[in-house]
């Protein structure tokens, strides 16, 4: 009846799943107890997340000299990271917000997870920024302070600063959108916990939700609002970004076409990430029914048109620069000259793993396969890592003085802090994993009858 | 009328919106409706009003906006004008291009956070909150409607029975 979905449309839930099979399935996780196998990943994401941390303290103590910088390359490693997580940062809310606002039910499955990588990713993305202040406790004069606090006003002409708020916002708006949508499921394992510490725990986290139908009501207006504010926020938060470079005058990043194309890689790796975690997850954590194959070649299709989008902006980079006839527009990440130069090996693994194996996505077999997915979306993220190491050291190592021409080489501490960050950002999943409802089960309840197997072969 | 409530328990949404209506047209008050997820049509078949909330997000978000050209305009304009990169540091408008970024951040910054927080207020949401639904299951896979008892409690009771409820108990009004 009203429940009544075209039959055309492929089944989100699977299983013939009742609202208390739902519950149970998602309460699982938190309710067991964690396996040998995510005691083993947690212990090595710590021990990665701990020599980062090693990394970090050593920055910070001895200066910034520590990292492989140098006159020339005065930016590599640091904002690479940084540019990278922030990118993977991206899709959390492009799936909870826009594809809201496009009422895309598939969504409902993967949307919860998706905003916790997302906040788990900017908060690795804020601590490169951060540590390359040099002096990170003086991390506050970024803010608007007056001006006996020791510096004068921030300015705000600055792109720099213009990240220094979008990205507190983005993480901030972020995190309230998906503590709301938290507050139900919250609820849920609260009123079924036996526990007496978890049902603490879970009274505490949940607020009091009871699920009054008023409290419904604003409860689905607010995720509308926040949906509508979120979309322009995650579109503005890479477009400021891609500022950082496009504002400058150096060859290569001033470049009009930045923001649209930073926004679409951004949405391109935040994907990839999603189906790394989330192919992993729905096998550990059993929720293969919840997450389905469907799921997963929807993503991939998001991936391909991205991938696509982001093609087509290297493209025009390289025949622009090209056809300018300008002879630093030759050292650009996009050029003959770095294609055939000594960082001919970054500028290759850039154009394969994000432009042409991607393309493979065109083939249904491929796009619904796990493992080729999987594969894809590691080939993805480093490619995208790629994109932007290219597009920072590759313009810095040749200038308008060819005798300050040179390379970059990371250090211990360079590699130590990224993947210190990656350490953390895992710690951080694997927990989230294990204590947080990871599906977002009253959401999902609402679409079961319209969109769950056993309903769907009654009508 | 007397301070008690009757809490009729339905285990699927499709009867408790029925239930909801027939209630309602059979005259008595339902005093409250917990559901486990939200449930399409209900808050206009209890006959509750739209919510206003996204009023007051526009109007956050207005504040936020004339917060940030006020905030500029005071620290790059009024108190300490700098010469950066030649841009304008007389005018707010002239400059204004370069202002863009933070008004539009701190508008959407206004807007979200300020109108979380009236929800959470509204419903009485916040750390340390005792939840008070009449049954753990309502958050799960059972509904809960709560009318006011009034009159013939046996006469209600076969009613409600009648619209597809499968437990009823008698509570204190909350």
């Amino acid at each position: 009846m009203s429940h009544y979905e075209a039959p055309i449309r492929e089944p989100l839930i699977l299983g013939d799943k009742s609202y208390h099979d739902i519950s149970n399935d998602i309460a699982a996780p938190i309710e067991g107890k964690a396996n040998k196998w995510w005691w083993f990943v947690f212990s090595v994401a710590m021990i990665a997340f701990l020599w980062g941390i090693g990394a970090i303290a050593y920055t910070i103590g001895t200066g910034i000299g520590v990292w492989g910088l140098n006159n020339r390359i005065n930016w590599a490693w640091d904002i690479t990271n940084f540019v990278w997580w922030v990118g993977i940062g991206h899709a959390g809310t492009l799936i909870s917000a826009v594809l809201l606002l496009f009422r895309q039910k598939w969504r409902m499955g993967i949307n919860r997870s998706a905003e916790a990588m997302t906040i788990f990713a900017v908060i690795q993305a804020g601590t490169f920024p951060m540590i390359h202040m040099g002096r990170i406790w003086n991390g506050y004069w970024t803010m608007p302070i007056p001006n006996q606090f020791g510096s004068l006003w921030v300015n705000f002409n600055s792109p720099l600063l213009w990240d220094v708020f979008a990205i507190s916002t983005y993480l901030s708006v972020s995190l309230v959108f998906w503590y709301t949508g938290l507050l139900p499921d919250f609820a849920m394992i609260r009123d079924r916990a036996t526990k007496p510490f978890q049902k603490k725990i879970y009274s505490l986290l949940s607020f009091g939700w009871t699920g009054r139908a008023k409290d419904w009501q604003r409860f689905e207006e607010v995720s509308l609002v926040l949906a509508g504010l979120a979309t322009p926020l995650v579109l503005s938060v890479h477009t400021i970004v891609s500022f950082d470079f496009a504002t400058s005058v150096i060859p290569g990043w001033h470049s009009t076409i930045y923001p649209p194309y930073f926004v679409a890689g951004a949405v391109f790796s935040g994907f990839a990430m999603v189906q790394t975690l989330l192919i992993i997850m729905r096998k550990v954590s059993n929720l293969e029914q919840y997450i389905t194959r469907y799921h997963i070649e929807m993503m991939n299709k998001v991936i391909l048109v991205t991938g696509g989008i982001v093609f087509v902006a290297y493209l025009s980079e390289f025949f622009v620069g090209w056809y300018s006839g300008s002879l630093y527009e030759d050292f650009t990440y996009l050029s003959v000259g770095a294609a055939t130069g000594p960082y001919a090996w970054a500028f290759w693994a850039l154009i394969l793993c994000n432009s042409v194996f991607p393309q493979l996505l065109w083939f249904k077999k491929l796009r619904t396969s796990f493992t080729f997915s999987f594969i894809m979306s590691i080939i993805i993220n480093t490619g995208m890592w790629f994109e932007r190491f290219d597009i920072i050291v590759i313009n810095l190592s040749r200038g308008h003085l060819p005798s300050s021409w040179t390379q970059f080489e990371p250090t211990f501490v360079d590699i130590g802090i990224y993947v210190g960050t990656i350490g953390f950002f895992f710690v951080l999943f694997l927990l989230y994993a294990r204590t947080f409802p990871v599906v977002a089960q009253a959401e999902i309840k609402s679409i079961l009858k319209s969109s769950g197997n056993n309903y769907k072969k009654e009508h | 009328m007397s301070n008690k409530v009757i809490q009729a328990m339905y285990d699927d949404d499709d009867v408790l919106l029925n239930a909801v209506k027939e209630t309602r047209e059979a005259d008595y008050h339902i005093e409250e409706v917990f559901t486990p997820f939200p449930v399409h049509g209900l808050d206009k078949a209890m006959g509750l009003k739209g919510t206003r909330i996204a009023i007051t997000s526009f109007i956050y978000g207005v504040i936020g906006f004339f917060f940030a050209i006020w905030m500029m305009d005071y620290m790059m304009i009024i108190d300490w004008p700098q010469d950066i990169g030649g841009k304008p540091n007389f005018s707010y408008a002239e400059n204004m291009p370069a202002f863009v970024p933070i008004m539009f951040e701190l508008t959407v910054f206004f807007a979200a956070h300020l109108m979380v927080i009236t929800f959470y207020m509204r419903s009485k949401l916040w750390p340390f909150q005792e939840a008070s639904n009449p049954d753990p299951r309502t958050t799960d896979d059972k509904f809960v409607m709560e009318v006011s008892l009034d009159g013939d409690e046996q006469k209600m009771s076969d009613f409600l029975k009648k619209t597809g409820a499968i437990e009823l108990k008698v509570a204190e009004k909350s």
